[in-house]
């Protein structure tokens, strides 16, 4: 059963209860721009252990046809019992290309996916079109930790693909909007798997989610030491926002692997970004160049940051930003 | 034990953005005067995961880079933290390959080096970023793959690992043989010492090129590259300047009002 259609595949990410992650939505605007160019369709695969208002909502955001799997061993990602269920939906619709997030389970399914389908992946990609003339796909991703970029074309199908998150923006929900949901049957066994998993455990973190955050106080390695973290604390908690670290405050241990942001660590688009004493690499400003509005407080006015942020001070942030918070405090309590 | 672990010379990462430059035409990064190429940050995170592995387990640690025209000072640094032997793919054809073709030419030399338990690569190589080679390379062995660790426990011929995941860690087990992917949480690569270097030098070091592979030609990329540039960036920092750092912090949150920002 080949379809006739040139059909964009989005491989969803689900929230616990069953609902669409904020990178699927993105995904199927990005699904339904290529689509548009190929005049072809866009699929979603949702592969989950519970299904809440996902197949609506992916509808309802531009996906035309919604492959559901359920399975208790879908409920969390797992390479194998991924790669299994998506097998067959990828052999029913012959998809021209594969959409992925580059997210963890992006980064660990897209390479796998793509060897054993024998054809080319893009990861991290920033921009992708389809060229009508040649039939074939145009990306862009960056490299060299963001100080380049690279555009890359392939004659493969299908196309596999992760997009850096945060880059497209959701379509707007259309209720009225038709769709077919297609059940496949899934019966797997876990004992077949390769690996097995044994659980996942949440790092103690009691604070606001980066993610989540309309500010963000991101400290580098130009800190010092732990110490300067709970004078960011302390900024974070005047402004209501989150602290963030570059990777040698995590790399040094002064901060929790989880709030590293940058390349290897969250990508984040706050209202307002403010960069302490961290130099601006390129692979930092991976995770963080999109904010709305940087700040930087460094010692070195040679510093990067500086050539990317729109406010800065030059000066050492133990003494810049206890006044800054003082300054804060008192224009709030007007 | 034998442990087998990845590693790639890469321009420094660290290198200040003013220093990169890209010859648009060749399509390639302009090495920069002065600036030595590195063993890539998080395959020297693999280099010590599987020395720590080694100090417990016992074995030896087979270190494989794989490139053209490789320094053979930077790469035998390997040695010098303590791998047993190297072995380097050198040829002109390894230059332009992509991370598939990679990984089918170290699936080849890995399979020539006989039995394994483990093999150890960075979760992605820090000049082109992509984090495909280590699960390609599982897949073209046929064995099974955990990405992204930060520990590694061998047991009853199983490998336990714990791996980085946005708000935690997951934990999950694998037969050996396996490969599995390490990330910087990991640790740094063991500072060199001057035994080290010398014990190095005694190390064996083998070499093979794409012929002695049975590897001529090697195999296709799969996308094909068609432009190399630096992204244009527009933006002017304003710099808040007060007589103080302290006046400069009070003058940062009255600008930030002002604008409506706070």
């Amino acid at each position: 059963m080949v379809s006739e259609k040139r059909t964009a595949l989005i491989v969803a990410e689900t929230t616990r209860g069953g609902n669409l992650a904020p990178i699927t939505l993105e995904l199927i605007s990005c699904g339904h721009g290529i689509s548009k160019n190929m005049g072809g369709d866009v699929a979603i695969a949702i592969l989950a252990e519970e299904i809440g208002k996902a197949p609506e909502d992916a509808i309802a955001y531009g996906a035309d046809r919604v492959f559901l799997a359920m399975s208790p061993i879908l409920g969390v990602y797992k390479a194998d019992a991924f790669l299994q269920a998506l097998s067959p939906i990828i052999e029913q619709i012959s998809p021209e290309a594969i959409l992925m997030g580059q997210t963890d389970m992006g980064r660990d399914l897209a390479p796998r996916l793509a060897a054993r389908l024998s054809t080319g992946l893009i990861p991290d990609c920033v921009d992708i079109k389809f060229e009508p003339a040649s039939g074939s796909f145009r990306m862009t991703r960056p490299v060299f930790g963001y100080k380049a970029l690279a555009d890359f074309t392939s004659e493969l199908k299908p196309q596999v693909v992760t997009l850096k998150s945060r880059t497209w923006k959701p379509l707007v929900p259309d209720r009225s909007r038709n769709g077919e949901i297609i059940e496949i049957d899934v019966s797997m066994n876990a004992s077949q798997f390769k690996t097995r998993f044994v659980k996942r455990v949440k790092e103690d973190d009691t604070q606001m989610s980066l993610e989540d955050a309309e500010a963000i106080i991101c400290g580098g390695r130009g800190l010092g030491d732990a110490s300067g973290f709970s004078i960011l604390d302390e900024l974070a908690k005047a402004l209501g926002g989150a602290v963030g670290a570059s990777r040698p405050p995590c790399d040094a241990g002064w901060a929790s692997a989880s709030r590293q942001i940058g390349l290897t660590g969250k990508v984040v688009s706050p209202k307002l970004y403010i960069a302490v004493g961290l130099s601006g690499s390129s692979q930092h400003m991976a995770g963080c160049r999109d904010s709305k509005i940087i700040v930087a407080v460094n010692k070195d006015p040679e510093a990067n940051i500086f050539s990317e942020a729109h406010y800065g001070v030059v000066g050492d942030y133990r003494k810049v930003i206890p006044h800054f918070i003082n300054r804060i405090k008192q224009i709030k309590e007007k | 034990m034998h442990f087998i672990v990845c590693i790639k010379q890469v321009l420094d990462p660290e290198m200040p953005v003013s220093s990169f430059r890209i010859d648009e035409e060749h399509m390639r990064v302009i090495p920069a005067q002065g600036i030595p190429p590195v063993i890539s940050t998080f395959d020297e995170n693999a280099l010590e995961a599987a020395l720590q592995l080694k100090e417990i387990h016992g074995g030896k640690v087979t270190a494989i880079s794989l490139g053209y025209k490789l320094s053979r000072p930077i790469i035998k640094k390997s040695l010098s933290a303590g791998a047993d032997d190297l072995l380097i793919l050198d040829d002109p054809a390894f230059e332009n390959m992509d991370s598939f073709a990679t990984a089918r030419v170290l699936a080849r030399a890995i399979t020539r080096l006989g039995d394994y338990d483990l093999i150890l690569t960075g979760r992605q190589a820090a000049d082109w970023d992509a984090g495909i080679t280590g699960q390609a390379l599982s897949e073209e062995l046929d064995v099974p793959c955990i990405t992204v660790a930060r520990q590694i426990q061998l047991e009853d011929g199983l490998a336990i690992v714990e791996r980085m995941v946005e708000d935690g860690y997951e934990i999950v087990e694998s037969m050996l043989p396996c490969v599995i992917t390490v990330s910087n949480d990991f640790g740094k690569l063991r500072p060199i010492t001057i035994p080290g270097i010398t014990q190095a030098k005694k190390k064996p070091v083998k070499e093979l090129n794409a012929t002695e592979l049975g590897l001529n030609p090697v195999p296709a990329s799969r996308c094909k590259l068609e432009r190399l540039y630096v992204p244009s960036r527009m933006r002017t920092c304003k710099i808040i300047e007060e007589e103080t750092p302290e006046k400069a912090g009070e003058a940062l949150a009255e600008r930030l009002h002002d604008q409506g920002i706070i």
